[in-house]
């Protein structure tokens, strides 16, 4: 996805680093590294240690860091909308006035970031450090707890205590229910299903739970569409 | 034998010793495990130090046995562990994560890539980084 964005500006001073959110660790990261043969760096994030430094709850979401390490756009939704909610699950097809938002959210996003990608301080989509930090989501003691729990879950889970592990894993998910990553990662560790994912009616349910409540947070980008995308559930 | 969980990673510490909810680890064996130190100044990191708080010494360090999870709780950070007292996570404050991204620094890390080479965020100074997250699903 960020190949092209990579390609175009890395005479710019530009990298893109692509952290796996990823319990099961290279080997169910593989698959998807081969077929979209990225050359921008790729690391796997087994423990959710960025998750935890950055206070991520989804993803895709994306930091914008400029070259003397300071955050100029803090964690926020990376080009994804809610529109992918409209999406009939049993034949995958998209309503086409959902399609074109989603399409609409991506371009908005990709363009805000080709433009920081070229002109870095000078883009308009920079934050100022006042802006910077009016944006930043600070982690609440809940957090803090949910990722130690969710660290310890998984270390047992792996290491022979799984129903233990799994104790630890659900403790997490209640603290830091916003936390969709470690909602899905906890049941990949549990179980793979149709199509290679976990994704199943409790997956679809606690999604439907939201109500027009956002799974993807808009980004503060001028453009972005704001519209739901979807009709919720009566 | 104990293993012991932080941000940093694991470590396994032999002489380690769980009595209820304190971890209490053999004081050479601290630095590994934690990254952490017991000086006369108290529990030291770096430059920070936390002292041992007045008149209770005495529940915090005992011989060479130092209870990690006593200055862990005295920092406001998260102990846990399994039911055995095998496995022990010593654990971040919402505070230190809060502070760290409201400098605007942005926290580093290290972390593999597919072909096992580490990489630091920090190796990347000099260009204006996306740091973005994916995964399988």
């Amino acid at each position: 996805m960020w190949q092209a964005v990579f390609e175009d500006h890395k005479d710019d001073d530009f990298m893109v680093i692509a952290v796996a959110q990823e319990s099961r660790g290279l080997e169910t990261a593989q698959e998807f590294i081969d077929e979209a043969g990225p050359t921008y760096v790729v690391l796997i994030d087994q423990e959710h240690v960025v998750s935890d430094l950055y206070n991520l709850t989804n993803v895709p979401q994306a930091v914008w860091i400029d070259e003397n390490g300071k955050i100029v756009r803090p964690p926020e939704t990376a080009g994804s909308h809610d529109g992918w909610r409209a999406m009939n699950r049993e034949d995958m097809s998209m309503p086409d006035e959902s399609a074109a938002i989603i399409s609409k959210a991506q371009e908005t996003y990709m363009n805000a970031l080709r433009d920081w990608a070229k002109n870095g301080a000078d883009s308009r989509f920079a934050f100022d450090e006042a802006a910077a930090r009016a944006h930043l989501r600070k982690p609440a003691d809940n957090t803090a707890l949910a990722f130690a729990n969710f660290h310890l879950g998984q270390y047992l889970y792996r290491n022979g205590k799984q129903d233990e592990g799994d104790k630890f894993l659900k403790t997490a998910i209640n603290l830091k229910p916003e936390s969709w990553t470690m909602y899905r990662q906890a049941m990949n560790l549990r179980d793979v299903g149709a199509m290679g994912f976990a994704a199943d009616e409790t997956y679809f349910a606690r999604v439907d739970a939201l109500g027009a409540n956002r799974y993807y947070e808009p980004p503060d980008l001028e453009d972005f569409p704001t519209e739901l995308g979807f009709e919720p559930p009566a | 034998m104990v293993t012991v969980l932080t941000e940093a990673g694991h470590s396994n510490v032999p002489g380690g010793n769980a009595r209820g909810d304190n971890l209490w680890l053999p004081s050479g064996d601290i630095e590994a495990a934690t990254g952490w130190t017991l000086k006369p100044e108290g529990f030291c990191r770096g430059t920070v130090c936390v002292p041992t708080p007045a008149g209770k010494e005495a529940e915090f360090s005992e011989g060479d046995a130092v209870n990690v999870s006593a200055f862990w709780r005295h920092m406001g950070r998260p102990v846990l562990h399994d039911a055995a007292g095998d496995t022990w996570m010593l654990g971040n404050s919402a505070t230190e994560r809060a502070n760290a991204l409201d400098s605007l620094e942005a926290p580093d890390f290290s972390l593999s890539d597919p072909s096992g080479r580490v990489h630091s965020l920090s190796d990347y100074r000099g260009k204006k980084v996306f740091l973005t997250t994916w995964s399988s699903w």
